[in-house]
């Protein structure tokens, strides 16, 4: 087996993971009526409203760890764009015929900056939310341009997310594991990840 | 907050529809601005009536209680000092909510039920259904909701809706000594300001008129102005809508979300059932390799 994830970043992605998924389910509360009883689940509307500012300062906490961790593996190369103009075959499963790829495919890098710069919009846009009643009235464009950009980035992250634990989970078999466990075989290392420990 | 279910005609953030079934006029306040003396009455009898705690006065260099609304005080004369060619003018404007026809608060509200608009026209906050976001802050075209530091909830004028449920006028226009102020249904003081505004502009304010603007659906404020042309200078928006990003984000955006979000769940699904999964070179898992007494018992 070879180490692919070390409890530290099992740790950070974890943190990160569920409480996305407590802002995901009370974000989608505010965002629709007709998920509003997720509010209710989650202890009713003031609590959810309460707690879902700093539940986003702990994602934001653990998206600046994951960036300290992972940034200078997730650049973008050229062989990622290359990738990226073969992903109809990394989406028919015809992986064989794509360019080997390291510790990240160029699919999990665009995830990770989506995560990243997502997480800054919605810090910034979140943070002016929180405090819309210190945003002066001659400033009322900040109070609007939060409310837009707050269910724009979330909408984005959303769909990142589905992907992500779609993959990690039903398509990547293995993938789970890894990040749980922190260990892979050396035929998924070799498969999936062909040019990472060379 | 107070009034009947059957008057309902709108509720923040509910999927079912509003079940207001009695048909009564659109009511509305009256403000007069050109014959307001500035005395304050209403703000004390606001402030009485709706038994709030007292705010500390601010001194803003005009007559002016304090320098906007609180979520203690709902009622506020602004002064404003304006100076042009025809001279010096002093403009004394009772703020407070304007009763929108059609409200950006209720319409950014996602506490179902927190914000709701009767029949009569009346918009009222519900504080016990309020979850404290401020979205209503940033829906309004006019800052009138304020937030309490104390409650973490919403206030603003009810429009004396506990008063008007039982027929009486609100406290504010009870209180007014020169009858700038004036309620009744919206129709009869549309009649009475357009009678105003032929006097004044017969006195030679040409440019007089009615402040009841169509961006948000007209107003249950209906307000005269000696200079309707320039509603700026009482601090009114000249054009007031709902802001686009309210409007952007409750239709286009939601659609496109909702579609996205559906989508991406159910493309998954299908692109599992089409391709499936990916296995590792030398990788055992799946029914096919599992050997057939681990299926049995």
């Amino acid at each position: 087996m070879i180490l692919r994830y070390t409890l530290k970043e099992r740790i950070v992605h974890w943190v990160a993971g569920f409480v996305y998924v407590y802002l995901l389910l009370t974000g989608l509360a505010f965002y629709t009526p007709k998920l509003y009883w997720l509010a209710v689940a989650l202890g009713g509307g003031t609590t959810s409203r309460e707690w879902h500012p700093w539940a986003g300062l702990v994602f934001v906490a653990a998206t600046v760890f994951m960036y300290r961790m992972w940034a200078a593996d997730m650049r973008i190369t050229d062989a990622d764009r290359e990738w990226s103009r073969a992903i109809g075959r990394y989406v028919r499963n015809e992986d064989a015929h794509l360019p080997p790829v390291g510790r990240y495919n160029a699919g999990q890098k665009y995830f990770f900056w989506l995560m990243f710069l997502g997480g800054a919009l919605l810090l910034i846009s979140g943070v002016a939310m929180w405090f819309t009643a210190s945003i002066p009235w001659s400033l009322r464009w900040l109070r609007h341009a939060a409310v837009l950009v707050h269910v724009s980035a979330g909408l984005a992250t959303i769909g990142g997310f589905i992907i992500h634990v779609y993959m990690g989970t039903a398509v990547v078999r293995g993938g789970f594991t890894s990040i749980v466990r922190g260990e892979v075989s050396e035929e998924w290392a070799r498969t999936h990840h062909r040019m990472w420990k060379r | 907050m107070a009034g009947n279910t059957l008057e309902l005609k709108r509720i923040s953030a509910s999927a079912a529809p509003p079940p207001g079934i009695r048909e009564t006029p659109v009511l509305a306040k009256y403000i007069d601005t050109t014959t307001c003396i500035g005395c304050k009455a209403c703000e004390v009898a606001c402030q009485q009536w709706n038994d709030l705690p007292p705010e500390t006065t601010v001194q803003i260099g005009t007559y002016q209680t304090m320098p906007d609304m609180t979520a203690n005080f709902w009622n506020l004369i602004r002064f404003s000092e304006y100076e042009d060619e025809g001279g010096f003018h002093w403009f004394m404007r009772k703020d407070q909510c304007m009763h929108c026809g059609d409200p950006g608060c209720l319409k950014a509200c996602p506490a179902p039920g927190a914000i709701v608009q009767y029949v009569n026209g009346i918009v009222d906050f519900q504080q016990d259904q309020c979850i404290g976001c401020g979205y209503c802050m940033a829906g309004c075209p006019f800052n009138i909701p304020k937030l309490s530091s104390k409650t973490k909830t919403v206030y603003k004028c009810t429009l004396c809706v506990d008063r008007v449920a039982v027929g009486l006028e609100p406290a504010c226009i009870k209180a007014c000594p020169t009858g700038c102020l004036q309620f009744g249904t919206k129709a009869q003081l549309l009649e009475i300001a357009a009678k105003r505004v032929g006097q004044l502009r017969e006195g030679g304010f040409k440019e007089a008129g009615i402040y009841d603007p169509p961006g948000v659906g007209g107003t249950s404020v209906v307000t005269v102005l000696a200079h309707a042309d320039r509603p700026e200078i009482y601090g009114l928006p000249a054009n007031p809508s709902i802001p686009l990003a309210v409007s952007f984000w409750k239709a286009p955006l939601k659609w496109l979300g909702n579609i996205a979000m559906i989508g991406g769940i159910v493309g998954t699904a299908i692109h599992y059932l089409r391709y499936g999964a990916k296995h590792a070179e030398g990788h055992t898992e799946g029914p096919a390799e599992r050997p057939p007494e681990s299926r049995a018992s």
